[in-house]
Order: structure tokens, then C-alpha cells, then sequence
């Protein structure tokens, strides 16, 4: 017996790892874990491979201009000068609208959804906000277009300025195509993110702290308004930063009614053009090499942008939906 | 007291109506936009636009035969390259997924789901675009077929792990080898859930425009094979509503309804499929 034991701890351990895999292939197990091992590879090699295809193909113009290409304000092909600081101001300036605009309205209507409205009206009208999310960007930028801006230019551009006209922002001629127009449309797209995402945060709030507090007297606003949405917060923040990611790599819609003109302006009725729009409008333009490295750089700076927006989202949704679970 | 009680009242009264407006301001535009594209969409398809391929430039008439079929040539070649990935991923998630290495590809898969789609598009060029040195229905496809990825591995991974542990005890208690339970027991019981996934995956590729612009780009001809630029709906949009003349117009409005109907219509098929799915296994 002794003897035996000696044997099996002396027998090289290769050689049996060697036997077992290839029992098992004759099986089928091993087989069907190295298939599926191997797909899930695939997704960290692709992602691996975009980001590097990214960086590789924006050797030249990261070589060439360093970290100035982020505030560089010159984007003039013929003279091979790049700078980013249009783009990147015009992303910045449409999703801050954006978010100004569509906050309120998602939020409201996720809490009507959430705390106000009945379970069966509630989950019907989600289903049709849902679906405006399913809506594909270019069909909001043909409505953007010959909608929007004309409705734009007709009723609230007028409105505003007879309001508003003394601020900066309202300056200048309303040409249609401009920021101001991006911002609503980005608005309108993002508003089912919100209402969605912050809906779901909404009903993980346990009904205990409803209950409370409507048991102590306190109205249906403040419940929500005090207890609910306190409880809530983190994962309401991180749909907003959800919406901001998409609204920072929207391309169609942005593309068709912001006018694409890299300036810097003060005013939200002038045009202007953002990082997802240039690469979309120039990328088969582009005749040299060093053009196509700037284009690639731009959306090496776009990719970098939004994960970071979205790691920042997935670690608030993460931290309230821990919190209730407890 | 009252005074007070009134104010508190008349508050709610006002912020409980506040947010109803708001709800119905998000369900008013949706209704707004199905409404508009409806009435003008339908109004402009025709038999032309459905069979002929587009007129020269300028020209009025004509039709985007050639765009429709290129759509579902790309997206035929999407779902064939990310829904095996993606599916297979997710059964690896979802059966042998304990560990550091399953946390990373979590981690990396939602990495990739939220990458922009244009990014996406910058993806396929450098990757065949540039070797190749031309536009094809392969480097659309592949564009597509990445972005189905992310949504493909989640939701196959979320349906698995919902079939019930007895099952695949059953299985294994029955003598078969692992790899026979998740294939033939696992598997078919999700299968409902994982096809109804693929479809919303599916329809969400189906409208995207940005990632194709500088892949499949765009063509007035047919494209035979899978190795040429190649016209699509999407794009076909794009092009023709920011164009200067009327006809155009027309059928951007045409092909917008046209897609718009398709990916409700596969929206609201899988959103059926679902509620079947959860009557039958309750």
C-alpha cells in the first residue's frame, strides 16, 4: 500500500494534467470549456485591439502636437495644423444643454412613473418611453431637421430672445443649424435613459420608508421629495452620467443640426461642431495620413471621455442597488 | 396650523402635477414622432422606392432596392459575428463564471457596451478598411457585429443563470456529462429569453448610421459579394435628408419610416415573446 501512494506522488503531475484533458476532450467537457473560455478571450482581445488600433493609428499627430492638440484652436487640414478645442467645446456645451434640459423632465416623469401612477399605467407608459430610445439617431436628426429647427426659428428662438436676449448666450443671428438646436435634440434623445434607469433606481427603494413617512403625516410630495429620493440618489446620479455618456457620443442627429463649423462662440444660437461630428463628417475626406491620425486622435479622446463618464455611472448604480440590497 | 397645512397641500397639489406633466411631455414626443414619420413615411413609399435602385443625382425617381437589401446584408454579417461570440461568452459567464478572470470579462464587456458608436466605426476602418484600402459590406458588418457583443453576453449570461439549479442537477443525476446538460437542458430552457435578446440586440444595430459612414459607406449600384462599398438604409437617410432637393427628401422620409416600422415591429414581437415566455414557465 505504502508503496502505491509513493508511486502516484513520484508520477510527474504534467503528465496527468496532460491524461485528464485529454479524457476529458474525449468526453466533450474540456472541449466545450476551451470553446467558450476562447469566445470570452475574444471580447478582451477586441477591446484590447481597439484600443490599441486607436492609439497606433494616432501616432503621428500625438507626435506631432502632444498635449496641445487638446487646446489647440485651429483645425485646418490644408496647413496640417489640428487642434481639438472646438470639437471638445462644442461636445462639452451640447450635453451640459442637454442635461439641463432633459433632468428635469426625466426625473420628473420617473418619479410620476415610480411613486404616483398605477403599476399596470406605469409599466405601459414605460414600455413607450423605452421604445423612444430604440428610435435610431438619424431618424431624430430628420426630424431634427425639418421639424425641430423650423419649429425652433419660428416659436422659442423668438420667446427666448425677447426673454432672455440680454445674456451672451442668446446672441447674434439664429441661423437654424447651431448649438442650441444640438442640445435639444441630444435632450429629447437621452430623456428615456433617464426616465428608465432612474425608474428602476426608484422602485428598489424599499415601501417601509414610504410607508413611514406617509404615517407620520407627511404629503406624497414630501415623501418622495424627503425620504425616497435621498435613498435614491446615487443611482438617480449615476443614470444622469449614463445619459451624459450617450449624449457625449451622439454623432447622427448632433451632425445634422449643429451647423459643423469648428468655432468657438458664446452664443448657443450660432453653430458649431462636436468630436462624434467631425470624425463622421471628414473621416472619408480625409486624403493623408496625418489627417486620418487626427481624426483618430479625436476619437481616441472621445473613447477616453466616455468611459470614464460611464465608469462613474456604473459605480453609482452599483453602490445604491448594494444599499438596498441591504 | 391650517395655514401651513394648506401651503404643504397646495405644494404637493402642484409638484405631484409637475410631474405628470413631465411624463406626459416624454410620452407626447414619442407619439409626436411616430405620429409625423407615419403620416409623411407612408405617404411617400411606393412601389419604386421598395424595387428600383436610385436615380443618378438630381434626378427624381427611383428607389433604394439596393439599400435595403445592403442592410440586411450588414446586418446578417453582424449577427454572425457577434452573436456566437457573445452568446458563447455568456455561457462561460453564466457556467463557469467564478473567479477573477469572469469578473474581468464583466468588466470588459460593459467597457465595450459603452463605447461610442462612431468610435466603433473608427474600430473597423483602421482594422479593414486600411489593409484592404477600400469600403466593404465586411468592414460595416464587423463594426455591427462588435457592438452586439456587449448585450449579447449579458443577456444570455442573466437568462442562464435564471434556469433553475434542479435542472441541471437533474441532468447530471441522469449521468450526463456537463457540457450535455448545458447543451441540451440549460440552453433550451433559456432559449426563449436568449432569442427574444438577440432580436432587441438586433434592432438596436439595425438603425445605427455613424459606425457604417466610413465601413460599408455607400453605394448607388447593387453591391454583389461582401467585399465591396455597399449602400444601407441608415446611411442612405443621412445622405439624402442633408441634400438639397425635394425628391430626396421624399424617400429619407420613406426609408426613415421603413426602418422605424421594422425595429418597432421587432421591439414589440420580442417584448410578446417575453410575456409568453414568463405566463408558460409560472
Amino acid at each position: 500500500m505504502a508503496v502505491d501512494t509513493q508511486v502516484a506522488t513520484v508520477r510527474p503531475p504534467l503528465a496527468y494534467r496532460a491524461r485528464g484533458i485529454l479524457r476529458g476532450l474525449q468526453t466533450g467537457d474540456e472541449a466545450a470549456y476551451l470553446i467558450v473560455l476562447t469566445s470570452a478571450m475574444a471580447i478582451i482581445v477586441l477591446t484590447g485591439l481597439l484600443v490599441l488600433e486607436l492609439f497606433w493609428n494616432s501616432s503621428l499627430t500625438r507626435h506631432a502636437f502632444g498635449w496641445s492638440f487638446l487646446w489647440g484652436r485651429t483645425w485646418d487640414p490644408v496647413f496640417q495644423k489640428f487642434g481639438a478645442l472646438p470639437f471638445i467645446y462644442g461636445t462639452v456645451v451640447t450635453s451640459a444643454l442637454a442635461l439641463l434640459l432633459a433632468v428635469p423632465i426625466g426625473l420628473g416623469s420617473a418619479l410620476f412613473l415610480a411613486e404616483l401612477a398605477p403599476r399596470r399605467l406605469s409599466d405601459a407608459l414605460t414600455f413607450l418611453v423605452e421604445l423612444l430610445a430604440a428610435v435610431p439617431s438619424v431618424i431624430y436628426g430628420l426630424l431634427g431637421v425639418f421639424v425641430l429647427v423650423p419649429f425652433l426659428e419660428a416659436w422659442v428662438v423668438p420667446a427666448l430672445k425677447a426673454t432672455l436676449g440680454f445674456l451672451p448666450l442668446f446672441q447674434g443671428r439664429f441661423e437654424g443649424v447651431s448649438l442650441f438646436s444640438a442640445g435639444v435634440v441630444l435632450a429629447i434623445m437621452i430623456v428615456p435613459f433617464i426616465v428608465s434607469v432612474s425608474r428602476g433606481v426608484l422602485l428598489a427603494v424599499p415601501n417601509d420608508i414610504r410607508e413611514g413617512a406617509l404615517a407620520l403625516g407627511a404629503t406624497r410630495w414630501e415623501t418622495t421629495w424627503r425620504f425616497v429620493m435621498p435613498s435614491a440618489r446615487k443611482g438617480i446620479f449615476g443614470s444622469i452620467f449614463l445619459a451624459l455618456a450617450r449624449a457625449l457620443g451622439e454623432t447622427m442627429a448632433v451632425t445634422m443640426v449643429i451647423g459643423n463649423t469648428p468655432t468657438i462662440s458664446t452664443s448657443l444660437l450660432a453653430p458649431g461642431y462636436t468630436i462624434a461630428a467631425v470624425i463622421a463628417n471628414e473621416f472619408t475626406e480625409a486624403t493623408s495620413d496625418f489627417y486620418i491620425h487626427a481624426l483618430v486622435e479625436l476619437g481616441l479622446v472621445l473613447f477616453g471621455l466616455t468611459i470614464l463618464i460611464n465608469g462613474v455611472a456604473r459605480l453609482l448604480i452599483l453602490t445604491t442597488s448594494r444599499e438596498a440590497a441591504r | 396650523m391650517s395655514g401651513v397645512s394648506f401651503r404643504r397641500r397646495a405644494v404637493n397639489a402642484v409638484m405631484l402635477g409637475l410631474m405628470g406633466l413631465c411624463t406626459l411631455l416624454a410620452v407626447g414626443v414619442l407619439l409626436f414622432i411616430l405620429g409625423f414619420l407615419f403620416v409623411k413615411g407612408a405617404s411617400s413609399l411606393n412601389w419604386a422606392f421598395l424595387t428600383k435602385l436610385p436615380k443618378p443625382v438630381g434626378e427624381s425617381g427611383g428607389g433604394m432596392a439596393n439599400a435595403i437589401l445592403g442592410s440586411f446584408k450588414v446586418l446578417a454579417l453582424a449577427t454572425a459575428i457577434g452573436f456566437p461570440i457573445g452568446f458563447l461568452a455568456g455561457v462561460y459567464l453564466s457556467e463557469y463564471g467564478h473567479g477573477p478572470f469572469p469578473a474581468v470579462v464583466r468588466y470588459v464587456t460593459d467597457l465595450l457596451n459603452g463605447v461610442p458608436s462612431i468610435v466603433m466605426g473608427v474600430f473597423a476602418y483602421t482594422l479593414v478598411v486600411l489593409p484592404m484600402k477600400h469600403f466593404s459590406a465586411i468592414a460595416g458588418g464587423l463594426a455591427l457585429g462588435v457592438m452586439m457583443i456587449p448585450i449579447a453576453v449579458r443577456s444570455t449570461e442573466e437568462f442562464l443563470r435564471g434556469v433553475p439549479r434542479d435542472l441541471r442537477e437533474a441532468a447530471m443525476a441522469l449521468g450526463s456529462r456537463k457540457w450535455r446538460s448545458i447543451a441540451s437542458v440549460v440552453v433550451p430552457t433559456a432559449a426563449q429569453g436568449i432569442l427574444t435578446a438577440v432580436m432587441l440586440d438586433l434592432a438596436r444595430v439595425a438603425g445605427e448610421t455613424a459606425p457604417l459612414l466610413f465601413t460599408s459607406f455607400n453605394n448607388r449600384f447593387w453591391s454583389p459579394g461582401w467585399n465591396q462599398p455597399t449602400a444601407t438604409l441608415p446611411v442612405m437617410i443621412f445622405t439624402y435628408a442633408i441634400s438639397p432637393y425635394d425628391d430626396w427628401h421624399r424617400q429619407a422620409w420613406a426609408a426613415g419610416f421603413l426602418l422605424l416600422a421594422s425595429i418597432f415591429a421587432i421591439n414589440i414581437a420580442a417584448r410578446f415573446l417575453v410575456s409568453r415566455g414568463f405566463s408558460h414557465s409560472h
